[in-house]
């Protein structure tokens, strides 16, 4: 019996340790992400099922395209009094989980105020809001809800670069317009399609190339760039080093951090002893914490620190351990300070949104805002609705209508609808062109130290999407 | 910087690591060595942990250390709570059995996961450390004018990571203390040896279960307590050192207390001076690749006892 239990023993033993491993393999494999094995097999299967049923979608779009009839019942649903729906791709869990609170409560603001001045064509906007986990295949899976499932006219909101590579192909394969507000350079790049567009918020190479001059003549000519490892993050590393290169400046260092690291100190020791500028951008949930290890590795003798304000958004400027900041500068998309010469726009927009002169929420002063990002989504649906009424838009058929009014829009002027400020729109490339401003951390507080002119942001064009099919 | 300030700079933040890594760890360990449960719930327990400990200090207003300190007594307390309720209705109710307590404690992650999210959030909220004073290191190097002390850039630490460092030691030796000169202690190591010669000689094995269980989970949460004012509450921060625990218990043996704590201070610091000088996934690789190699030549973990 002694050894029968010894047995059993040795067979539990090998059996739990092959457990373990398992274990461990699959939260290797699901770390920082919400996910279980189950699901996985779920959306494995409805990938089958999806493909063939986008197949037969397809070729029944084909064939209406073809006739050029649309059939009673989609014209049933473009009644007058219809809602317009608008599928909202909005980060509320996962790593841009801070970013998608902002975004939510911006949208709702310019929805209401869109509404109550009469909607689109006499049509109220309906927002359809899913959840994307940051995830870039989430994200597909979105756009495709949005196209099939909620017959939505448009998808929108999307922030972060990695989920728009994902869900941009589909959106394209769906043939719905996809309004992204994300700041990548994917758009400008020629990499997506004629179906996405970024017509709200600036994207990163003309930020960065127009912040390399005054970091180059202001701060130092020897740079360490330490950013996200993602494509958000490689915008950064490639368009800033070229254009600091380009000044005369040199970059000592690249320093990559995964956007879900939660302790950074470790990567510090690479920044170089000779840097005369630290380049900072980083996103993530532990954003606060990049920005505190890197006030305690440096200690009093801190060097010229340049950041993206990416790296503190929604994170309160007046925490512990920021003090080191003083005197640093901050790339800012729309000051989270209302300034002294605030523009009534502004004032209009941030009361909208519930947002106070420091940037945080009217309700609770320590929920600070994405100030520099949200307004991209204002703005966007602005663009959407001025494109909605120059194409006429009654409703799916219609998309490329829609597309073919927005590549048509050049300027934006300074207004209600555009409260960051005056853009260029090239409809080329579907991306906008707008001011930046520098900000100075004064007593705690940003203070706009230098905007720069649209000129300064603009560059060659890389693509012509209208020269694409639909 | 210079090869032995960075190195020291390594050394420091690997210590870091394998602290509250052993911390983690010893938790599964003692779990897994009496009750033989792999405890695949336990990355919650320590963001609960975490988490808990930024409830508790942003509801106790005054100095930040008041909230902290009370933190790190009530949030580990409040984890083994919720982990002894989580024996008795759960783990108790499937007689241990092997197969269906690793389902269920997967079904606790996403519970405690989930749960976590609906209430505390998305966002990755600060913890104020009770004192955090910045210490600038000296190093010293043989220069032009003879042998000197330099203060390099960079090369420094703070009082709380010394502290981080100290109480784990401290927390440690405390454990040792009372599994090996205690009668709780004897009462453990007698239901480890033999659970039925145990239940046999009147030790209540269902409740020294349940003790286990409890004092496993709020390990894991003193852990996190420990290091959130370090980095931050965040109910995804689980699944890293869930990960690391299993990997380091592997490697000390399962159920040895002693080679859970060598092996985290071996994955620990390997981790931090690896991830200084290359990357951080060059860490987890090899620690992954340490694994495998344990189990193919050294089956039993380096400290582990053959049971054959």
């Amino acid at each position: 019996m002694a050894v029968g239990r010894a047995q059993r023993g040795v067979i539990e033993d090998s059996f739990l340790r092959a457990s373990l491993l398992d274990f461990a393999w699959l939260s290797a494999s699901t770390a920082g992400r919400n996910q279980t094995l189950m699901t996985d097999k779920i959306i494995t299967s409805s990938n089958i099922s999806r493909r063939t049923a986008l197949k037969t979608l397809g070729a029944g779009a084909g064939a209406l395209a073809l006739a050029g009839t649309m059939p009673g019942m989609i014209g049933c649903a473009n009644a007058s009094d219809e809602p317009i729906k608008i599928g909202f791709q909005v980060h509320r869990t996962g790593i841009g989980a801070a970013y998608g609170r902002w975004y939510d409560r911006t949208t709702e603001a310019v929805v209401k105020r869109i509404n109550s001045e009469g909607g689109i064509n006499g049509r109220p906007i309906e927002i359809i809001a899913e959840d994307d986990g940051t995830d870039p295949k989430r994200g597909a899976e979105v756009v495709e809800k949005f196209a099939n499932k909620h017959n939505c006219d448009i998808a929108f909101g999307t922030l972060f670069s990695h989920v728009v590579y994902g869900s941009a192909p589909r959106a394209g394969e769906l043939a719905i317009p996809y309004f992204v507000v994300s700041e990548g350079h994917h758009v400008a790049s020629g990499k997506l399609n004629r179906y996405t567009l970024q017509p709200g918020i600036t994207d990163v190479k003309s930020q960065v190339e127009a912040m390399a001059p005054f970091i180059a003549e202001n701060l130092g000519k020897k740079v360490t760039m330490i950013f996200p490892d993602f494509a958000f993050g490689h915008d950064h590393r490639d368009y800033f080093s070229a254009a600091f290169e380009a000044q005369g400046g040199q970059i000592l260092e690249k320093i990559a951090i995964p956007p879900t690291e939660t302790s950074f100190s470790k990567y510090f020791p690479k920044i170089p002893r000779d840097t005369e500028v630290i380049y900072h951008v980083m996103v993530g949930p532990a954003v606060l914490t990049f920005v505190k290890e890197l006030g305690e590795f440096f200690g009093p003798s801190r060097p010229e620190i340049f950041g993206f304000i990416d790296s503190l958004e929604a994170v309160d400027l007046a925490s512990p351990g920021l003090e080191f900041l003083e005197g640093t500068y901050f790339w800012e998309g729309n000051p989270r300070y209302a300034q002294a010469e605030q523009s009534e726009f502004d004032k209009v927009y941030r009361e909208a949104v519930g947002v106070d002169e420091n940037g945080a929420s009217v309700s609770d002063a320590k929920d600070v805002s994405t100030y520099a990002h949200m307004f991209g989504c204002w703005e966007t649906l602005y663009v959407v609705k001025a494109g909605m009424e120059a194409a006429n838009y009654q409703g799916p058929k219609d998309r490329q209508k829609l597309i073919e009014a927005v590549e048509a829009m050049t300027d934006m002027p300074h207004s209600f609808e555009h409260p960051q400020g005056a853009k260029v729109f090239n409809g080329k490339t579907h991306q906008t062109f707008g001011h930046q401003y520098i900000s100075k951390v004064t007593e705690g507080k940003l203070m706009l130290a230098h905007t720069t002119s649209i000129e300064d942001t603009l560059y060659e064009d890389e693509v012509d999407y209208t020269k694409m099919s639909f | 910087m210079d090869f032995g300030p960075y190195l020291f700079v390594a050394s420091l933040e690997g210590a870091i690591t394998a602290a509250v890594l052993a911390l983690t760890a010893v938790g599964l360990s003692i779990v897994f060595g009496i009750m033989r449960v792999v405890n695949v719930a336990h990355g919650e327990f320590y963001m609960l942990g975490a988490v808990l400990a930024w409830w508790i200090t942003s509801m106790i207003a005054g100095h930040p250390a008041l909230g902290f300190w009370v933190a790190i007594v009530a949030a580990p307390l409040l984890v083994g709570a919720l982990a002894v309720l989580c024996d008795r209705f759960i783990l108790n109710k499937v007689n241990y059995d092997p197969e269906r307590t690793i389902v269920a404690t997967i079904g606790l992650l996403y519970v405690i996961q989930q749960t976590t999210l609906m209430t505390f959030g998305p966002e990755a909220r600060p913890v104020q450390a009770p004192f955090n004073e910045r210490i600038a290191l000296p190093w010293f190097e043989y220069g032009e004018s003879g042998f000197q002390m330099i203060w390099p850039w960079g090369l420094s630490t703070t009082t709380y990571k010394l502290f981080v460092i100290v109480a784990a030691i401290v927390i440690l030796l405390a454990l040792w203390f009372v599994m090996t000169r205690t009668r709780i202690g004897l009462i453990m190591r007698a239901t480890q040896l033999d659970q039925e010669m145990a239940q046999a000689h009147g030790i209540p094995v269902n409740k020294v279960y349940a003790l286990v269980f409890g004092l496993g989970a709020a390990l894991a949460a003193l852990g996190a307590v420990l290091v959130v004012p370090i980095q931050q509450a965040y109910y995804l921060m689980g699944s890293d050192p869930l990960l690391l625990s299993f990997i380091v218990v592997i490697i000390g043996g399962l159920g040895s207390v002693l080679g859970t704590v060598v092996a985290a201070v071996l994955i620990g610091m390997s981790d931090g001076i690896i991830s200084v000088f290359f990357t951080p996934t060059l860490a987890k690789i090899l620690a992954t690749l340490l694994v495998a190699f344990v189990l193919v030549f050294k089956p039993n973990g380096l400290f582990g006892k053959s049971r054959e």
